[in-house]
């Protein structure tokens, strides 16, 4: 495979090795898609369920915009956090103690960004926004529960790379796994401005 | 409800029902299936035991990574599941050669059978034989050792027999779902049925979806990136075509089945309000999403078969495939086409007459490119020197019923029509009929093609063409009568009728039924035969049919590397040119190890642990569901700690398989003519008789 068929931007510093990793990046790239097409129904079917909320609460009720700015600006700024790791992981893959430490600014970030969604969910089930009150809460805990469900995911998987990170240290197979990561990470963070505008923003217009 | 085995208890044991309920047919079939099931599996285990398998069964299949063994066991899950399928199926037509006024079964168990047998069909026994032979074709058509993710590969397998596993255990343990294999809420909701079949059904098709969905990514991803240096995209055989856009379509339409079911488990489990009458809820959703997944499914399924057609045409009219272009043209078309067809499943379910229309002529619209086919397939023919083998018998059945088929299919595709005929028996003549002369057909006919390839000896023929006939005249008498029972206004899924003018087509039916048994065990008679004769029938060399696309230039079965050294391709149909030049088998001029990717458990601990997991959620037995998922993400993450290293096979192994192979070759000296293909002279070095292979 020749030079500039490996992936654009891709260009980790490996030491060989590439076309492996350019075809496991692909891999992860179509398995991303699939599960974009997964958050789309999900986003279509809270579509057609916006209006069904049965006589329960509704959009106004459960959208508590303060909370939400401040879960969109610790999820962006996991996001942002990740990118200084990939640059860290690119420049200076010596130290892996620099990649590590942003990987815990994104880390922490993001656990924050979590622990509020719960305390948002908590909120709705005292003021009786429960999933099983209506279509429109059935939609809405699924899809912003999906999106938590994948986050809490990508941390578990954060913290076993944290342990590949500190045992192996930045090798090849390690850089692909968290070149993979940062893929899944930003893409969770394309699909929070989806919920962001479409669940909450809109809810409330 | 207890704490350990939740809502299970020994009433739900299906093994003692003729005592439990009584005795009659009905109960007698319960209690004879479940008996197979468990009959089967010990009979199976007893064998590995008494032979002293179990290590090599461990050791060369279930842990194996090689993509030639995934797709075989596919295909052998498919086989086992399809016995059930059939099975089903004649009980069923027996049912209705009694239903006037009744039946031999009960409602409940009648519903049963026809959503299991819907279920199996589709999920169970056409998506594994489909998803094997792209395990098997997929690398040695496109020249390369593997899969891009061999233990994907082989986690995929297991998520497939996760889902089998579960709908066997359901004939043993409680009952499966009632409504169909479409499995519409709210009839299966938990208002109407609490469970547990509605529960085995969502984790069978939830689970099993995931492993064909990473199938479609992992297939993709392969062809995409592990082509062989020079096999450009308008280079690569047609089933390879066949296969990427199956893969796409594997990839983009599953996840409306998986939102689909997992909304419903939440519905079932949560009292979430997706799919339910009151609370907002909107089946129609349902409706939507399933067939979202649906229709791409009905040609996820029949491209590759498509694909096999073409291979089978051009390699028994001993002629290049005419209209290459328009055949890759048409299988992109239909798979993006296919994304735009799915109302049609429910015209009737109060969508507007303009969006009826619409769909309607897209759906006319996805029938040219099919009908393209079908030229082509006929242009290839034409003027070929054609053998009639046991895959021409396919062949040939293919090509009237599957247009018949077709025709059917564009009557239904106008909403007029469609209303008129909607939920009668016109409809399952029509599905049969696209489905098993177009993709079983094809199926088999590709057995017939690859067994030699795969296991070094032929089919043997005299059998292979009793059974295309029977498989050809059964399905005739079956399901054609059914298009006149529909007409008239019989409806699908009914356990009775009251007109005695259908008994005489449901009693040409059941012969049909009978036929068709007849033909699949026709199809294990066959097998048997030739086992009993391979030496007669082995082609160790490979090529026993003159064929045209690289799998031919390996030995017959291939060595677990593929290729000696990775192929360079300049053309399409590389090794026909290389036969019409008279320089095929060039021995390489250096060899190299060949790194390999090593055995792992990983797809049996997926099995397990996924199965545990839905027969746990299935009875409400939350430790043993808990417990599973626990095992298996913490297996994943100590496996990803672990070191994996390579299986090296040394240049001198490579070397020395090879030149067996070749020196075979050349004291075979003159190959085998196309005269005599079908005679013991064929040990799969081929003569060729194409002149000009482009």
């Amino acid at each position: 495979m020749s030079e500039q068929n490996v992936h654009p931007g891709m260009n980790l510093g490996y030491d060989g090795g590439e076309e492996e990793a350019e075809v496991k990046i692909f891999g992860f790239w179509a398995f991303v898609m699939s599960d974009l097409v997964t958050f789309g129904l999900v986003f279509a079917i809270f579509g057609t369920m916006a209006g069904s909320t049965a006589g329960g609460p509704g959009p106004e009720e459960v959208t508590d915009l303060t909370s939400v700015a401040i879960q969109t600006v610790l999820l962006l700024g996991s996001s942002f956090g990740f990118s200084w790791a990939s640059l860290s992981m690119k420049y200076h893959p010596k130290s892996r103690w620099r990649t590590l430490g942003w990987l815990a600014v994104a880390a922490t970030s993001a656990l924050g960004f979590l622990v509020l969604e719960v305390v948002d969910f908590h909120h709705w089930t005292t003021i009786g926004a429960v999933p099983q009150r209506s279509g429109y809460l059935s939609a809405l805990w699924a899809l912003v529960g999906l999106h938590g469900l994948h986050v809490a995911g990508g941390l578990i998987w954060m913290a076993a790379m944290t342990g590949q990170i500190l045992v192996f240290g930045l090798t090849d197979d390690i850089k692909s796994r968290v070149t993979r990561m940062g893929l899944y990470w930003h893409f969770l963070d394309v699909v929070w401005v989806g919920i962001f505008s479409m669940v909450f923003l809109a809810g409330v217009a | 409800m207890n704490a350990l085995f939740g809502r299970l208890s020994w009433s739900e044991l299906k093994l003692f029902e003729t005592f439990t309920h009584g005795w009659s047919i009905d109960t007698l079939v319960a209690a004879g299936a479940a008996w197979a099931v468990v009959l089967g599996a010990v009979a199976v285990a007893g064998w590995l035991t008494w032979a002293g398998l179990w290590g090599r069964f461990w050791r060369d299949w279930l842990t194996s990574v090689d993509h030639k063994k995934i797709g075989i066991m596919y295909i052998v899950l498919g086989f086992v599941m399809m016995a059930r399928g059939v099975a089903e199926g004649l009980v069923m037509r027996s049912h209705q050669a009694t239903a006037l006024g009744g039946g031999v079964l009960s409602e409940e168990h009648w519903a049963e059978l026809f959503s299991t047998h819907g279920t199996i069909m589709i999920f169970f026994v056409a998506m594994p034989f489909i998803t094997g032979f792209m395990n098997y074709l997929i690398p040695l058509q496109i020249g390369a050792r593997d899969m891009a993710f061999p233990m994907l590969n082989q986690i995929s397998l297991g998520l497939t027999a996760t889902g089998a596993a579960l709908t066997m255990i359901s004939l043993v343990v409680g009952v499966f779902e009632t409504g169909g294999w479409t499995a519409y809420p709210p009839f299966t909701g938990a208002a109407f049925d609490p469970g547990p079949g509605p529960d085995y059904w969502v984790w069978a098709i939830v689970l099993s979806g995931f492993g064909s969905m990473f199938s479609g990514i992992n297939f993709a991803v392969t062809i995409y990136k592990m082509r062989a240096p020079g096999m450009t995209y308008m280079r690569m055989p047609v089933f390879t075509w066949t296969a990427l856009c199956t893969s796409i379509l594997l990839t983009f339409a599953l996840p409306p089945l998986t939102v689909a079911g997992l909304m419903q488990a939440l519905d079932r489990y949560l009292e979430f309000n997706f799919f339910t009458n009151d609370q907002g809820g909107n089946m129609m959703n349902y409706a939507n999403l399933f067939w979202m997944f649906g229709h791409p499914e009905v040609y996820i399924l029949v491209l590759p078969a498509y694909g096999i057609f073409s291979e089978l045409t051009s390699t028994f009219a001993a002629k290049k495939l005419y209209g290459y272009e328009s055949l890759v043209l048409a299988t992109m078309s239909i798979a993006v086409i296919s994304f735009a067809v799915w109302l049609h499943h429910f015209f009737t379910m109060g969508n507007s007459a303009t969006v009826n229309v619409a769909f309607g002529i897209a759906t006319m619209v996805i029938a040219v490119p099919t009908g393209v086919k079908v030229y082509v397939w006929m242009a290839t023919l034409w003027g070929g020197r054609i053998r009639f083998t046991t895959p021409m018998y396919y062949m040939t059945g293919f090509f009237i019923l599957f247009v018949v088929g077709g025709l059917s299919g564009i009557i239904l595709a106008n909403p007029a029509i469609n209303w008129q005929v909607h939920n009668t028996q016109f409809i399952v003549a029509h599905f049969h009929n696209v489905l098993l002369p177009g993709l079983i057909f094809g199926i088999f006919a590709g057995i017939h093609i690859w067994f030699p390839k795969a296991f070094g000896f032929r089919l043997d023929e005299r059998a292979g063409k009793i059974t295309a006939l029977l498989w050809i005249v059964g399905f005739c008498l079956t399901f054609l009568p059914l298009y006149v029972v529909g007409l008239m206004g019989y409806p699908r899924r009914s356990s009775a009728f009251d007109d005695p003018a259908f008994l005489p087509y449901m009693i040409v039916c059941l012969i049909g039924a009978c036929m068709l048994a007849a033909a699949f065990t026709g199809l294990f008679v066959t097998l048997w035969i030739s086992i009993r004769k391979r030496d007669e029938l082995a082609v160790p060399m490979g090529d026993p049919w003159d064929g045209r696309t690289l799998e031919w230039a390996t030995p017959a079965p291939p060595p677990h590397w593929n290729f000696a050294v990775i192929p360079h391709i300049s053309e399409r149909d590389a090794f026909a040119r290389e036969k019409a030049e008279g320089r095929p088998y060039v021995l390489p001029e250096r060899y190299v190890d060949i790194h390999l990717p090593p055995n792992t458990p990983a797809g049996m601990i997926v099995f397990v642990t996924t199965t545990a997991f839905g027969f746990a959620a299935t009875w409400w037995i939350w430790w043993l569901a808990i417990l599973a998922i626990l095992v298996l993400v913490g297996w994943m993450i100590v496996h990803s700690f672990l070191d994996h290293p390579e299986v090296v096979i040394p240049a001198v192994e490579v070397r020395r398989a090879t030149n067996v192979w070749i020196e075979a070759i050349e004291l075979a000296g003159e190959g085998v003519t196309r005269d005599d293909e079908v005679s013991p002279k064929n040990r799969g070095y081929a003569s060729t008789d194409m002149l000009v292979a482009s």
